[in-house]
């Protein structure tokens, strides 16, 4: 982290959490990273260090074990993480955002019951929203719940899940009632609970050390002491989720986009063609530019709703557009890093060709980019 | 069980280090200092014990005023107070006044167990944990790469070049730790707030009761007469390859007697 950047941090505290964060990363992060991308392996016991240190936690109150930290501050730690190593970032805020449902709805004797757990840093959590058929239309989920006794029994399968198969609890979204976003709950899910399993993770073109993968729940059945909030209050909680997990991914691509510029600046400072570092001829040191522009900007935008978010007041159309944004411009900016570095760039011998895979997942996770302009539009006309 | 472990702060060993020409030491203020990486392991095996048996965790460093890193990691970590001894009479100690002046130190504590790593990654001599065993008139521990205490006795596994040998004592002792002990844990955020707030107890020479005679570059056993800067690398050989670099190459390894 430069000066400047330091020197806009709000604590004294918040810069000694940042510079435990980058010593977490050069560390323990940078030294396994393309070694666990190439061989698709989730480095579990390395959320277990973060954890430790208090990583798991921070944005949540202090009495439930949590760091009670701003999101301007939480955010900024997810990009640090993401810079070294995407997944891990990624699975911070993934984590963070599955502590969400039970940190802001759940009533007092649920937190104090598994909160602490939750976020005391050896639990890992994952968040169940999407479904093969319903993606982006996830107001229209299909996993039924059905109240029996004082259990609901849950059937359905859930897509897509960051940390499939690997967490330890489960927030999952499951529909209780009528069709359409009025019908749906949410529940906390053990992962033990019998019928809840899941499936082999998916092969991806990037961040592959990051489990994604189906779970599958097959009359699972699950306390109702475990519902969050009230029937029919899910899909509130899930988009309200939704917004501060946007700013983690907006958080997440800066951190991405960071580590392709600075690779990118390294290697036209070196590589010399017609006399001189590519860096000093134009098109190249534009391109450059363009890219730091990029960067500031996108870092300025979250922090911005961010702090809006810190402020209680209403963030989600400033969300909608980071996470917009950062995660474009995080694409172009490994696109273009790889053209800086030209053949090489091409080949697994140097990084940037992972970022380039890495960032396109940026626009799709946490609602597409295309959905995040559908929000941005909803918010105008009214 | 009361256990005091001893930290230096040392000159990062990745950094450029500079001698400063006039007392032949190294020059500290130029470079970021941070705690010596074997004490991590001595500070990371004090807290382990002091978890297993009960207990506290002090730690002593020695150091130039300013030298705060060292200690502060330990706090951070989990040890419970501090102990910082800071004069410039201290200032080019050699080992045996620096074993003197920490002495002095621990006589103003109560222990059962001393514990420090087997050397410093600035100077290298790996001989304090012996003299300062001496000078408090306590068994020694040496090179330990395993420690258990058993009430009033400790047992080490003392690492040798051909394996172990089992050393045993009564408490209180000396131990000096190597890397293999254990895996030093990073402070957690809630650790580094916390240590703040941790007492820390500054002494100067005549606090710790230390004849000044017996410590500084003038109370020193030994002296460095002459240093030479390390030769800048030299730039390498580089032979294309025009259908003999295979011969070039092997004839290059040859002279350097590598084949
Ligand atoms: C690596 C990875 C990790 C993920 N992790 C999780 C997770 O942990 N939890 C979770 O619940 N989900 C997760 N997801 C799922 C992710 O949120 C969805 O993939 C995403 O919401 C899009 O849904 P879909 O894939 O079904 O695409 P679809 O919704 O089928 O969209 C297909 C295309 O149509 C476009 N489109 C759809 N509707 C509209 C519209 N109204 N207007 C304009 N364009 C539209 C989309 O933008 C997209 O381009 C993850 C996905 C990936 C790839």
């Amino acid at each position: 982290m430069d000066a400047a950047r330091r020197a806009l941090l709000p604590t004294e505290e918040a810069v000694a959490l940042l510079d435990l964060t980058t010593e977490l990363a050069e560390k323990e992060l940078a030294p396994r990273v393309s070694e666990y991308e190439e061989a698709h392996r989730f480095p579990r016991e390395l959320f277990r260090v973060l954890g430790r240190s208090g990583l798991l936690g921070l944005p949540y109150p202090e009495q439930y074990g949590g760091g009670a930290q701003p999101y301007e501050v939480y955010l900024q730690v997810v990009e640090e993480l993401s810079r070294h190593w995407l997944a891990v970032g990624m699975g911070v805020s993934v984590h963070t955002l599955s502590c969400h449902a039970l940190a802001h709805y759940g009533d007092e004797r649920q937190k104090e019951r598994w909160l602490p757990d939750m976020v005391g840093g050896e639990l890992l959590g994952a968040y169940c929203l999407s479904e093969p058929a319903h993606g982006s239309d996830a107001a229209h989920l299909g996993t039924r719940a059905v109240l029996d006794g004082d259990e609901y029994v849950v059937d359905g399968t859930k897509a897509w899940i960051t940390h499939g198969g690997e967490a330890d609890f489960y927030t999952v979204l499951v529909r209780t009632g009528e069709h359409g976003a009025r019908g749906i709950t949410a529940l906390l899910a053990d992962a033990q609970t019998p019928g809840l399993s899941a499936a082999p993770p998916e092969r991806k073109m990037g961040l592959r050390s990051s489990t994604t993968a189906q779970v599958r729940l097959e009359g699972a059945r699950i306390a109702a002491e475990r519902r969050l909030g009230a029937e029919g209050q899910g899909f509130a909680i899930a988009m309200d989720a939704l917004d501060a997990g946007r700013l983690g991914i907006a958080a997440c691509a800066v951190g991405l986009a960071q580590a392709a510029f600075d690779a990118a600046v390294s290697y036209a400072r070196d590589r010399v063609q017609f006399g001189k570092p590519i860096i000093e001829h134009d098109g190249v040191g534009f391109l450059l530019a363009d890219m730091a522009t990029r960067l500031e900007v996108g870092r300025a935008g979250y922090l911005a709703a961010a702090r809006l978010r810190d402020l209680g007041l209403p963030f989600t159309r400033q969300a909608a557009a980071a996470k917009l944004y950062c995660t474009d411009a995080a694409m172009q900016t490994a696109i273009d890093a790889v053209q800086v570095f030209g053949g090489y760039g091409y080949t697994t011998d140097f990084p940037v060709e992972r970022y380039l895979r890495e960032a396109k997942v940026l626009q799709i996770v946490e609602g597409t980019n295309q959905i995040q302009r559908r929000v941005i539009a909803r918010a105008l006309v009214r | 069980m009361k256990i005091v472990v001893l930290v230096k702060q040392v000159p990062d060993t990745w950094a450029e280090k500079r001698l400063d020409p006039d007392t032949l030491t190294v020059d500290r203020a130029s470079v970021d200092g941070l705690i010596n990486e074997m004490d991590e392991f001595a500070v990371e095996e004090a807290l382990q014990l002091a978890e297993k048996h009960g207990g506290e965790v002090t730690v002593v460093c020695m150091g130039p005023e300013g030298a705060t890193d060292a200690y502060k990691k330990a706090l951070q970590m989990g040890v419970d107070k501090a102990v910082f001894l800071t004069d410039p009479a201290l200032a080019g100690s050699d080992a045996v006044g620096t074993s003197y002046a920490l002495a002095q130190v621990l006589g103003t504590l109560e222990y059962d167990l001393v514990i420090l790593g087997s050397e410093a990654s600035d100077a290298r001599t790996s001989i304090v944990p012996a003299l300062l065993a001496e000078r408090l008139g306590l068994p020694q521990l040496t090179f330990a790469s395993k420690v258990e205490v058993d009430g009033t006795s400790i047992k080490i596994n003392r690492q040798t070049d051909y394996g172990h040998d089992v050393v045993e004592a009564g408490l209180p002792a000396v131990v000096s730790v190597v890397e293999k002990i254990n895996e030093p844990r990073y402070p957690s955020f809630k650790g580094i707030m916390a240590a703040k707030k941790k007492p820390v107890q500054t002494l100067d020479a005549a606090a710790a009761a230390i004849d000044t005679a017996r410590v500084g570059a003038v109370g020193s056993w030994s002296k460095v007469l002459d240093a030479t800067v390390t030769p800048p690398r030299s730039k390498g050989t580089i032979v294309t390859d025009e259908g003999s670099g295979g011969v070039e190459l092997a004839d290059f390894l040859a002279t350097k007697k590598f084949v």
